[in-house]
């Protein structure tokens, strides 16, 4: 049984926001299969290597913790040269597609 | 005294003390090395913009600086080319998506002021994988790079730009970042040097981020010397990336110029070696091994079964990082639009864009990480890579505890076919085989070249490993091997790069 259907891969799509095409979707449940198929040895690494006891997860390299720089005006970045890199703007504002329903 | 030899087959160091004592201007230099971009680059590509205007007038402020009397710092007035990760005020920055095409940052990055500040010269910004995700730079959306010692290969990735601008003189410096070893392996394929310096040692801030938890810029250049000369001027605490480490930088350009490695304990990591490596890449490895004992260091096995993990550990954790990262290209604020046509929603026009704006490997990369993230199965996927982070850390930490560096070949084999590879993911991946645990650990790495493959000719790197801000290993080894293999071959490998 493959690890992920065609289907599943259109759910990921729209989490993604990923308009994909017919031909895309295919192509990317057979390769997404044989990735997710090879990587699944992580678990089987966990069971082997860690013996029995509970491995505890590391998501990052660095033991930080809330880090803050002092709270100081400086200035900030030119609204202008903002606005000049936005696909579009309008009373020095970003301008958006409709973000409502039609009702 | 006038300039003696070819100003683009220089080393960064020379080219620095020519300015400084008179004998050239940072204007020639950089003239020169844009001469020599027209000359090769539409075989090589590995620039995606060139700011001739830019570069020439940071060049005649430098020479001004000096007419004046003003101090130089150590690397003056010598050029550079800049991947296109790092955001430039007023100059393009792409990403090579086609979802920033066009986009003109309004800030530079830490790393692009700090070698302004360092009077270094941006010559232009290098083509990579689009946001920095593959391993041979095919994933621009702007074509491939060639790799100078045979343009049918490929130049290694991300940074195949900033690897093939060097072994194409047209650059004596350059920046690469590196995920998952896209500083090394592009080096290793490339004849040239690369490192990834300790996570947190160079800033983040304004690196457009691929997997936050494992990217790290650092330097490139054609001896380690430059490298390490680079490296000092762009690491160093930022309180504008909270992950960036609050410590002196370690003292790089004393320990490449110490290049002596006499009673050092070096470990060669057994997982990394046999099945699965070309013969020619084992070859040269070994004689490097070798060459290592010869000037004195003690080697020994050290085993990390956990790296055998490392590489699916990985392909979990970029991805899930990837998919949250990515997710700020929406459309609204900058980059491409697509469809916005005044009856589609905001969420169809995300969708749409994405769709148009994303390359193939990035697609892919996005929908794993989302998959691995998705409840019902984080546990299996992302939660077991980041147990397996841990046994990494876990090897690491035991084998630092015995030796003072680790040494493994830098890449599986030596620079494949271009298109060999670009429909068949899994073969790509292993590209970073070797290179990856350094990036979950935090600890830092470099490439080296030790030789040509002999069923090939082409490079073979040498990777070293020091533990997380013991950078300073990396370049005591480094020049070592690179003095050493100068002796033997009685030049730098790179002098061996076929004319373009």
């Amino acid at each position: 049984m493959p690890a992920i259907t065609r289907e599943e891969v259109a759910h990921l799509a729209r989490l993604s926001r990923l308009d994909l095409s017919d031909d895309e979707l295919g192509h990317y449940a057979d390769q997404l299969d044989v990735i997710l198929g090879s990587v699944a040895r992580v678990s089987e690494a966990v069971q082997k290597l860690g013996q029995g006891q509970d491995i505890p997860p590391t998501s990052h390299a660095l033991p930080l913790v809330n880090v803050t720089r002092p709270d100081v005006e400086r200035p900030c970045l030119d609204p202008a040269d903002v606005l000049r890199a936005a696909p579009a703007a309008q009373d020095q504002r970003f301008r958006v597609p409709r973000i409502l329903g039609e009702d | 005294m006038a300039f003696d030899g070819d100003l683009t087959r220089s080393t960064a160091a020379a080219l620095a003390a020519a300015i400084k004592n008179g004998d050239v201007t940072s204007t020639e230099v950089t003239q020169a090395h844009l001469d020599r971009i027209a000359k090769v680059d539409e075989k090589v590509h590995a620039f995606l913009h060139v700011d001739t205007e830019g570069a020439l007038a940071q060049a005649a402020e430098v020479d001004a600086k000096r007419d004046r009397g003003e101090a130089l710092g150590p690397l003056a007035g010598v050029p550079l080319a800049l991947k296109d990760v790092f955001t430039t005020k007023g100059i393009p920055t792409t990403c090579g998506s086609k979802i920033l095409e066009g986009w003109i940052p309004p800030y530079d990055a830490t790393v692009t002021r700090r070698l302004r500040e360092a009077d270094i010269v941006i010559l232009g910004k290098t083509n990579m994988d689009e946001f920095a995700m593959g391993s041979s730079t095919e994933n621009s959306a702007y074509g491939a790079t060639h790799n100078p010692w045979d343009l049918t290969r490929i130049p290694g990735g991300s940074g195949g730009g900033s690897s093939a601008s060097l072994a194409a003189f047209e650059a004596p410096l350059a920046i690469g970042t590196d995920t998952g070893g896209s500083i090394r392996q592009p080096a290793s394929v490339t004849g040239t040097v690369g490192v990834k310096p300790t996570y947190g040692g160079v800033s983040r801030y304004g690196l457009v981020a691929f997997s936050s938890s494992l990217d790290q810029g650092g330097p490139c250049a054609r001896t380690v010397l430059d490298a390490a000369l680079l490296h000092a001027a762009i690491a160093g605490h930022d309180p504008m990336d909270s992950t960036s480490i609050d410590l002196p930088v370690p003292d790089v350009v004393a320990a490449a110029q110490l290049a002596n490695i006499e009673g050092m304990r070096i470990g060669v990591v057994k997982q990394f070696d046999g099945e699965g490596y070309q013969a020619g890449v084992l070859t040269r490895f070994h004689e490097a091994v070798q060459t290592l004992r010869d000037l004195g260091a003690t080697v020994v096995e050290i085993d990390c079964p956990s790296f055998e993990y490392a590489l699916s550990a990985y392909y979990l954790i970029a991805p899930s990082e990837c998919s949250s990262n990515l997710a700020r290209f929406d459309a609204m604020r900058y980059g491409l639009r697509v469809g916005d046509d005044g009856v589609n929603g905001v969420e169809e026009v995300m969708a749409l864009t994405r769709e148009a704006g994303f390359g193939p490997e990035v697609k892919r990369r996005i929908m794993l990480g989302t998959y691995a993230l998705s409840s019902g199965y984080y546990d299996a996927y992302y939660g077991s890579a980041q147990q397996v982070r841990t046994l990494i850390m876990r090897d690491f930490d035991r084998a630092f505890a015995d030796v003072d560096a680790l040494v493994s070949p830098t890449t599986p084999t030596t620079a494949f076919k271009i298109g060999e590879r670009v429909d068949d993911p899994m073969a790509m991946y292993l590209a970073d085989l070797c290179t990856i645990p350094t990036n979950l650990a935090g600890n830092a790495g470099m490439s080296v070249p030790v030789g040509l493959a002999p069923e090939d000719g082409l490079p073979v790197g040498l990777q070293i490993i020091a533990p997380a801000m013991a950078d300073d290993r990396l370049y005591r080894v480094g020049a070592a091997v690179e003095a050493a293999m100068n002796t033997k071959w009685g030049h730098p490998l790179i002098e061996e790069v076929p004319s373009l």
